[in-house]
């Protein structure tokens, strides 16, 4: 993702940077701490979904009625009971990392499928204008006008709850999104006096779109990407908390905080941590969209550096003095 | 202003319409409700009964035409369920969502305002901070592990609040309304925090300051109506979602209202109930985003209907307002770019 946006970056702010060391967005990524810490989280949610499956092996579905109910921190039976066990015995901790792979793959590929989508689309919109657009534009209007998650209550219920058509459910209902965004900035970028200048040369429209229109677009529908993966993620959730999501035995981090409902008077770890981990990570994901928004766009990026840059004059000044 | 009006009613006149008609063929194909309402050992002779009495047998464009005509006569059919008027279940719901959307809806306005306008005077203050950290994680919530936490905390181990429910006064309100709140609040503090911080660098906020104008003075008279109009349009984009966050509350507290009535018609294959839900949602919600343009012209006089098809004309502009993202998108950045300066 960083090697297709930073080019265009580059291009856009050399003015900006001109004497900078020119760092790389990764790093300044690590300039900021709270953005660091947030981007460091998501990459270990990531692993936890790859690698979590391999190393746990069953243990997410091993029963053992002997440890029922064990509260967190408690060590007694084994390590895998540090986050507690549910009401048939197993490893909270193991069911938790088993259900990342579950919600993160619906969410990630929903927001694949509707950025895709909705991109695509818009910037097609955006560019011709004219009746494709007003009806691109009347189709996002219907879609929005109506409460996403009885839609999918609806869908979801007419075709069976498989994790496919709740990819494809959400991606439907996020696809305006995406469709309005990359459809103003292609209306807008089109008129441009740069695409005017290509247009002139005689710049093939194809070319025109790819070199032109597609770079500077791309920030700002990756950062909206980035937030929406909060958004889906928790619309995943609801769907399965409200029992038409995903479908035992598979887990996600919705079911189980469902499936704890009825023990929160005896065993409140049941529900309470896996949607602990729900809200770390998407509050994760919604520091990182907030400095990606920043990072990416190119009258904004000096201001991430400037500030830093400025906070260490501070602090020599201090050391010298 | 009427022009303005008649031309606002025409366009969302079709989204209205493919709502409704996208939920009948979508409902009809949950499946047979014979295979629910009648006993297991049912013969086909009864089915086919059943199939008629309710005309379920007939072509589905025949239903729906005879469907659109009762509802032109403001007949919405009858509940598979009770027999009972679709329509009167529905109105007989919809006050308790009212209730509960509009407390929470003006409750979320009047705290989003204050924090976020207080946020606003120092930016990347204290406060600020303070205000900007949980406006985050109140949007990055799931709303339904919102009201589970509340429940096991509030009701079951300090017994303040009931679980559930909607008799025993005050204290049944204090939960759903919480949880209900907690989006709205988190987005539209954001929002005002981001258009507070570009209205007070205006020239217009100096000099009213110049002037001798007092802090409370220049933010409530001159900041604050300037930063109105793009919370406004965020406040449209929320209610939609707020049906979202009934359907989860509604269920989560037992209460009896219009999203609790959908979720139940949807399993139940309630096709009558179901449809008149939809459809009085989708013209509650039509209503309430035209209260907010006629608020939006209130508010910022270069709004005002009489340059409305204009303006409407033009890309992204103000018909196309109440889309909010490309909105939100300006202002996000605008917000974080004041951050950090």
């Amino acid at each position: 993702m960083s090697e297709n946006v930073t080019p265009t970056v580059t291009v856009l702010t050399r003015k900006a940077r001109q004497g900078s060391d020119r760092p790389s967005l990764f790093r300044l990524l690590l300039r900021d701490r709270v953005a660091a810490v947030a981007a460091a989280i998501l990459c270990l949610v990531v692993l936890a979904a790859i690698f979590g499956p391999i190393l746990l092996g069953d243990l997410a579905q091993r029963q053992d009625l002997a440890t029922r109910n064990l509260p967190p921190l408690s060590f007694a039976h084994g390590w895998e009971y540090v986050l507690g066990s549910d009401s048939l015995g197993r490893s909270l901790f193991a069911r938790i990392v088993a259900a990342t792979g579950t919600t993160l793959g619906v969410a990630v590929s929903a927001v694949v499928v509707s950025a895709l989508v909705g991109s695509i689309w818009g910037m097609w919109a955006g560019f011709h204008r004219g009746w494709r657009e007003t009806v691109s534009m009347r189709i996002a209007d219907v879609i929005m006008s109506f409460p996403s998650l009885l839609l999918a209550v609806v869908i979801l219920y007419v075709f069976n709850p498989s994790a496919a058509n709740i990819v494809l459910v959400l991606a439907i209902t996020r696809i305006p999104i995406y469709l309005r965004t990359a459809r103003a900035d292609a209306a807008e970028l089109r008129s441009r006096m740069f695409v005017d200048a290509a247009r002139n040369f005689g710049t093939k429209q194809g070319t025109i779109v790819f070199r032109h229109i597609v770079p500077n677009v791309l920030p700002t529908l990756v950062t909206l990407a980035t937030l929406e993966l909060c958004y889906v993620m928790l619309a995943e959730s609801s769907l399965s908390f409200l029992g038409i999501g995903i479908q035992p035995p598979d887990v996600s981090w919705g079911l189980m905080v469902a499936q704890g409902r009825q023990y929160l008077a005896d065993a409140w770890w049941q529900s309470v941590l896996p949607g602990v981990a729900i809200v770390v990570t998407t509050v994760s994901a919604n520091v990182l969209a907030a400095w990606l928004r920043l990072a990416t766009d190119p009258g904004q990026r000096w201001r991430l550096q400037q500030k830093k840059r400025r906070r260490r004059l501070i602090a020599t000044a201090g050391a010298r003095g | 202003m009427w022009t303005y009006l008649r031309k606002r009613i025409l366009q969302s006149a079709l989204p209205l319409v493919a709502v409704v008609l996208g939920v009948f063929v979508l409902a009809r194909l949950t499946g047979d409700p014979s295979k629910l309402y009648l006993p297991l050992n049912a013969t086909e002779q009864m089915r086919a009964d059943f199939a008629e009495r309710n005309g379920l047998d007939r072509p589905i464009w025949e239903q729906m035409g005879d469907y659109f005509l009762g509802v032109l006569r403001l007949d919405f059919g009858e509940s598979l369920r009770t027999g009972e008027n679709a329509a009167s279940m529905v109105l007989r719901a919809f006050p308790a969502t009212l209730q509960l959307a509009g407390v929470t809806m003006l409750l979320a306005i009047v705290i989003a305002v204050v924090i976020g306008s207080w946020a606003a005077l120092k930016p990347n203050g204290i406060a600020d901070r303070i205000v900007s950290f949980f406006s985050m994680v109140a949007a990055a919530v799931p709303d339904f592990w919102f009201a589970i936490l509340g429940i096991w905390i509030f009701a079951i181990t300090l017994g303040w609040l009931p679980t559930s429910g909607v008799d025993g006064g005050a204290a049944v309100w204090v939960l759903p309304i919480a949880t209900l709140m907690l989006r709205p609040v988190g987005v539209l503090a954001q929002i005002v925090r981001g258009s507070m911080v570009t209205v007070m660098g205006q020239p217009y906020v100096k000099v009213a300051r110049s002037r001798g104008a007092g802090e409370l003075r220049v933010v409530t008279h001159h900041a604050l109506r300037n930063a109105a109009a793009p919370a406004l349009t965020v406040a449209g984009d929320l209610t939609v979602s707020m049906v979202n966050g009934a359907v989860i509350v509604e269920t989560i507290f037992g209460w009896p209202g219009i999203g609790k009535l959908m979720i139940d018609s949807i399993l139940q294959r309630d096709f009558a109930v179901l449809q008149a839900a939809v459809l009085i949602t989708a013209l509650a919600i039509f209503a309430l985003n035209i209260i907010i343009d006629l608020g939006y012209a209130l508010l910022d006089p270069r709004v005002r209907p009489a340059s409305g098809s204009r303006r409407s004309s033009r890309p992204g502009a103000h018909a196309e307002a109440g889309t909010g993202a490309e909105r939100r998108n300006e202002n996000g950045t605008e917000k974080k770019a004041a951050a950090h300066v």
